[in-house]
């Protein structure tokens, strides 16, 4: 049982970050929309809004790392040029892509959108963890703070979605492989 | 710190709490707006223009789209701390600002996605 090191890579920022922040998304959503509902001033102290405010901390940690190395590390492999006369598109996932009507609008629609849509995520997020920590449990004072951040999440958790989607369906039709094999079992010899 | 009189619990007795300006994440959430805008618009330019795709790769391996982010990102920081530094003690209308946000949030999701951007 072998692995490239570029497929490891992928598997970090697919099922890593971005599997993660998916996960830790829709634990959010609900948070804020339950966390920060006017309560009576007594039941203050058991507030738990600065564990929300940690927690929408490390999504925006998952979120810059899932795009930093997605764009930085991954694309790169993904959009390299291949040689002129070069028959083998396997090690180019977008020339491989490309070079058949059946499978083009896999890059033009969904790695396109994939790409640019992803960076809101770090944006929308990051946002909402500063508000959170910064207000605690002031939130509930400002009651249309909760409905601008809902949106906010909520925003970014569909676009976390449709990037993790095509993510994982260009690495069914064109995966990015290459690099050093790393023999994770040996099998037996037949 | 901003002002609150709360309704009397009993009779006679009133609660004054002390709630932090709105302004600071009317800042914050205004500025996401107009990054995310950011985001789209520069991913319309550097389709549609050759120089612009030449202007914004910053980094080869990665083509334009390092600088269409790498802008963005700058764009919603600079708005963040010019709104910040505007509104800090200030009380902002949260209603208007979030119907801004959110309007701008979704022309930049739509800006982003390829069918639409084709239309430019």
């Amino acid at each position: 049982m072998e692995i490239t090191t570029r497929s490891v890579w992928t598997l970090i920022h697919g099922m890593g970050f971005g599997g993660l922040y998916l996960l830790a998304g829709t634990g959010a959503t609900f948070a804020l929309y339950q966390a920060f509902q006017p309560v009576e001033r007594d039941q203050a102290s058991t507030h738990p809004s600065r564990l929300i405010g940690i927690y929408l901390s490390v999504m925006a940690a998952l979120a810059w790392l899932a795009v930093l190395s997605g764009t930085y590390i991954i694309y790169p492999w993904y959009r390299a040029s291949a040689p002129i006369g070069e028959h083998n598109l396997k090690a180019y996932p977008r020339a491989l892509l490309l070079s058949s009507p059946s499978t083009s609008a896999w890059h033009s629609l969904g790695m396109e959108w994939k790409e640019h849509v992803a960076w809101l995520v770090p944006i929308a997020i990051t946002m909402a963890a500063v508000v959170a920590l910064r207000y605690g449990r002031e939130i509930v004072n400002h009651p249309r703070l909760r409905v601008g951040l809902l949106a906010f999440v909520g925003t970014s958790l569909i676009a976390s979605g449709v990037a993790g989607f095509f993510g994982a369906m260009l690495d069914k039709v064109a995966p990015v492989e290459g690099g050093q094999t790393i023999r994770l079992v040996k099998g037996d010899q037949r | 710190m901003s002002y609150t009189l709360l309704e009397p619990k009993s009779e006679g007795t009133t609660t004054v709490i002390q709630t932090k300006q709105s302004g600071p994440a009317a800042a914050a959430i205004l500025a996401a707006g107009i990054g995310t805008l950011a985001l789209g618009v520069l991913t319309i330019l550097s389709d549609k223009s050759l120089a612009s795709k030449n202007l914004l790769a910053f980094y080869k391996p990665t083509g334009s789209l390092s600088g269409v982010t790498t802008v963005a990102v700058v764009v919603w920081l600079a708005a963040w701390v010019l709104l910040d530094r505007l509104w800090k003690h200030r009380d902002v209308s949260l209603k208007k600002v979030n119907a801004v946000s959110i309007v701008l949030l979704a022309m930049g999701v739509l800006a982003t996605f390829p069918p639409i951007t084709e239309l430019f």
